[in-house]
């Protein structure tokens, strides 16, 4: 009661100044895990290797390879393109030598490495004062943005795919948080960036006919580099996650139908888009957290974009039994101590891994066990504040769908995932449609699969109706 | 524990494909994901750690949620027992005559049931679903003490075979197992579930003089044409032998005769808060089954005309197997309502239904079990109207 009213006046003020909403969320599930990335950058050596993988990026045709092993390239210098949209360019995070070109079958390409040299050389680009920026024409911006590969941090709904060049998006929305379990910390790895972050607002508000939405939460700190950025409708969030899933907001805010389309981008992006056009280099260093119970010494890491996770995982596990992740615990991908981060990826969790058998595990009460389920025995509700170690055994067979309501408690929108799933299992194109498939993609329900009693995996049936809608 | 993981593991692989014993497979792995957790790992994209919740859990929670109501049925069928043959007898003696006749009840319930369901996972190569777990519990609750046990056994067999497996199992089902059991059993041997049978009278044992098995639900349809004041016939029964056995409050504790879980709302209450605490159940739904029961019942206080529309409605809550109904029957997560608006409609209806059929069919003294077996299967039809104005919801929003 009291937290509203305070609230209240500050989000009046707020409301004058931008114009931006409040939008109280209640539904969701905060998973509280080990291990948090203390607020300090290690002193490491730069890994070696950078990898890019395709399979991190949705929409693309077939990548066309520009390079062959061996040739040097630049930051910045073109790896591969989509064969069908051949001025969508992936390019080289760091200057060095192609080593390697994997193929996987049928020859599809899975990913490009590259081992960097000591010191970073930048494929230059076009330079830009501010005042230019202002002057600066769409199709000037849109073509140093795709001939640099920086427009791949534009992310198009529906369906969450590489945006289109040729699309006009209703908005632009910016999700100024990250609720994931782990997630890293944005006013720590965005501080002083407020320059380049809202040079990159000003050459996004070229590409929309609406606005630029930055959206923040009421109760978590607000970097100064989103609270003093002009240009945009900044929007406050509060309640668990998935409050900060950018697919949530724009749900609330300015929803999807079958002929919009909508872009969205990290603050990361919006930055790198920055350093674009004020330094002319594309710039695809990043610091990204290690994080998880499994980590001796949970912290932050300089690197650049597909970086090896190897040099931040050497001697600084607790044990070998161990599952890593780029990205994080909800919606990660599984990488082998070799790896390489995922494009988007900030966040490296390691958790243990969970192949063991427990005896009448199903039964046994445990404070130990996290569950948004209050079941018999699981008593995690109890102290949502403590800290979970939790692996990654499914604990438990996948089962029929059974409706216990709780996907509608962990998913504040309006939509019905049970209903929504079955529609993708049952290829019910006009049911996928209506029940707003176009509105959300992996992350956004990826609590449903968490908390799934029937252990299905939500994710990849909502990619799997995805792809349909794309294809038809 | 290792000893028995071992052995587990080491036969595993002849009840793995190309194994010896390759079609029982599902049995195998029943029994193995029922001693252990499975080590099973999530996939490489997608969610990496899992919610510590499985269905065997969730079953669990509800057969727990169902203890009160049998631990008070055992006394209950002992206490009954001994009010009609007139003897007194101590708590021990109560409790001995109930579980004499309840525990047998609940092993050929089990048995018979997890057979089918173990013949028809071998032969359908489906894992033998948890479900049964609750439905063989609920199946003894809702018969009549001295039910004859081959009847329990092919009611069983009826509900697994024809209420499930025919549909293809648990999550598949139309309606509610455990009631399609009784259902089965009131249409089919209709003289060992209706009438005088809720109390347990052993063959030619004396009853006291006076004795009546009437039930409440069976004294206020007689009102309807006898024309008396339906609680001053409550109050009239069991004088001499069973003195103030049908006042509200006793009613309400559950000392009468009926189903052997059924008969006390106090108890189904705890399994109530049981289920709600624990998020499993669903309020809504037990809550608007009440609140449609009394609804109606006051409604039928104003138009009424006979004395039974003209018993007080609260009185709806506490006679009959309402209550057990309402919290352990109607919130089937697999027959409800599956949308959030619709569990308001499918609850409120059904409690609407049991006071209808009560009042105005006096050949089905009980409503309850045929107006959840008639809301199972519209269901179905409430989500479509609540998922339609979803969709709507959406299109509308596209348009403007």
């Amino acid at each position: 009661m009291w937290e509203k009213i305070l609230i209240l006046p500050r989000f009046l003020i707020d409301r004058r100044r931008t114009m931006g909403k409040f939008i109280r969320l209640k539904k969701g599930f905060d998973i509280n895990l080990a291990g948090k990335a203390a607020l300090k950058i290690a002193p490491t050596d730069q890994p070696e290797t950078y990898a890019i993988k395709p399979s991190d990026f949705h929409g693309i045709y077939m990548p066309k390879m520009l390079v062959a092993e061996g040739d040097a390239v630049k930051a910045g210098s073109p790896l591969f393109h989509d064969k069908k949209n051949d001025n969508i360019v992936f390019t080289s995070p760091v200057s060095g030598e192609v080593i390697e070109i994997k193929r996987g079958e049928k020859r599809k390409l899975l990913e490009v490495k590259i081992l960097a040299d000591k010191t970073i050389e930048y494929q230059s680009f076009t330079k830009y004062s501010v005042s230019e920026i202002v002057n600066l024409g769409r199709d000037k911006a849109q073509e140093q943005l795709l001939a640099s590969g920086a427009w791949l941090n534009l992310v198009q709904r529906p369906f969450g795919i590489v945006a289109d060049p040729a699309e006009r998006p209703k908005s632009i929305f910016i999700s100024g948080f990250d609720s994931h379990p782990l997630a890293p910390d944005y006013n720590f790895i965005y501080k002083g960036q407020d320059h380049f972050f809202q040079v990159g607002v000003d050459i996004l508000k070229k590409f929309t006919t609406g606005q630029v939405h930055l959206n923040v939460h009421s109760s978590k700190e607000i970097s100064t580099a989103f609270s003093q950025v002009k240009g945009i409708e900044l929007n406050k969030f509060s309640g668990p996650h998935p409050s900060g899933c950018v697919g949530v907001q724009i749900h609330h805010l300015d929803p999807i139908g079958k002929s919009d389309a909508v872009w969205t981008i990290s603050p990361y992006g919006v930055i790198q888009i920055g350093k674009l056009f004020i330094n002319g280099i594309y710039d695809a260093s990043r610091i990204v957290a290690v994080a998880g119970s499994e980590v001796k010494d949970p912290q932050y890491y300089k690197t650049f974009t597909g970086g090896s996770v190897k040099k931040f995982l050497q001697n600084n596990l607790k044990q070998e039994h161990v599952r890593i992740i780029s990205g994080n615990v909800l919606t990660g991908t599984r990488i082998s101590p070799e790896d390489h981060l995922g494009f988007y990826d900030q966040l490296v969790s390691v958790i243990p891994e969970g192949d063991h058998h427990e005896f009448l595990g199903w039964i046994t009460p445990s404070t130990s066990k996290l569950s948004f389920s209050r079941a018999w025995g699981l008593l995690s509700f109890l102290n949502y504040k403590k800290e979970y170690v939790l692996d990654s055994n499914t604990k438990g067979e996948p089962r029929a769908f059974v409706q216990t309501g709780v996907f509608e408690k962990v998913t504040p929108i309006d939509i019905l995932p049970t209903h929504l799933l079955k529609a993708i299992i049952a290829e019910d194109y006009d049911d996928m449609e209506a029940l707003g498939i176009y509105e959300v993609i992996e992350e956004d329900l990826a609590l449903c699969e968490f908390v799934d009693v029937s252990k299905h995996e939500v994710q990849d049936i909502l990619r799997e109706g995805i792809d349909l809608m794309m294809k038809s | 524990m290792k000893f028995l993981r071992n052995t587990l593991d080491k036969v595993k692989h002849d009840f793995e494909k190309g194994g010896k014993w390759e079609r029982y497979y599902y049995v195998f792995e029943a029994l193995d994901t029922f001693a252990f957790v499975p080590k099973t790992t999530t996939g490489v994209k997608g969610a990496q750690i899992r919610d510590a919740v499985d269905m065997k859990r969730l079953m669990m929670t509800v057969i727990l949620a169902m203890i009160p109501c049998l631990l008070f049925g055992i006394y209950n069928v002992g206490h009954q027992h001994f009010l009609a043959i007139g003897q007194a007898a101590g708590f021990g003696e109560k409790i001995w005559v109930g579980i004499v006749q309840v525990i047998p009840i609940i092993i050929v319930s089990y048995a018979t049931g997890l057979t089918v369901e173990f013949i028809f996972a071998t032969f359908r190569r489906h894992p033998v679903n948890e479900g049964f777990l609750v439905t063989g519990m609920l199946i003894p609750l809702v018969m009549p003490p001295d039910i004859p046990l081959w009847q329990v056994a092919i009611a069983t067999i009826f509900a697994v075979v024809i209420g499930k497996e025919a549909f293809g199992g648990t999550g598949m089902n139309v309606v509610n197992i455990a009631l399609t059991a009784r259902a089965f059993l009131y249409f089919a041997y209709p003289v060992n579930i209706a009438g005088e049978v809720w109390t347990f009278i052993p063959e030619g044992a004396k009853t006291v003089e006076g004795y009546s098995g009437a039930t409440p639900l069976a004294i206020a349809a007689e009102t309807l044409t006898s024309g008396q004041n339906a609680v001053e016939a409550f109050s009239a029964f069991g004088t001499g032998w069973a003195d103030n056995m049908y006042t509200f409050w006793n009613m309400f504790m559950g000392f009468m005769p009926g189903s052997i879980g059924e008969t006390s709302t106090l108890m189904c209450l705890i399994g109530a808060f049981i289920l709600i605490a624990t998020g499993v159940g669903s309020w809504k739904i037990i809550v608007s089954v009440f609140a449609g029961a009394y609804g109606m019942g006051l409604f039928l206080n104003l138009v009424g005309s006979n004395p039974f529309t003209l018993m007080p409605a609260h009185y709806h809550l506490v006679v009959g197997g309402l209550a057990f109904g309402a919290v352990f029957m109607a919130t089937d997560p697999v027959t409800a309502a599956q949308t959030e608006t619709g569990k308001w409609f499918y609850g409120f209806l059904i409690g609407i239904f049991t006071v209808l059929v009560r009042v105005f069919n006096p050949a089905y003294p009980e409503g309850i079990m045929l107006a959840i077996l008639l809301m199972n299967v519209f269901a179905p039809l409430i989500d479509y109207f609540v998922v339609s104005a979803n969709k709507k919801r959406r299109l509308k929003r596209a348009t403007i």
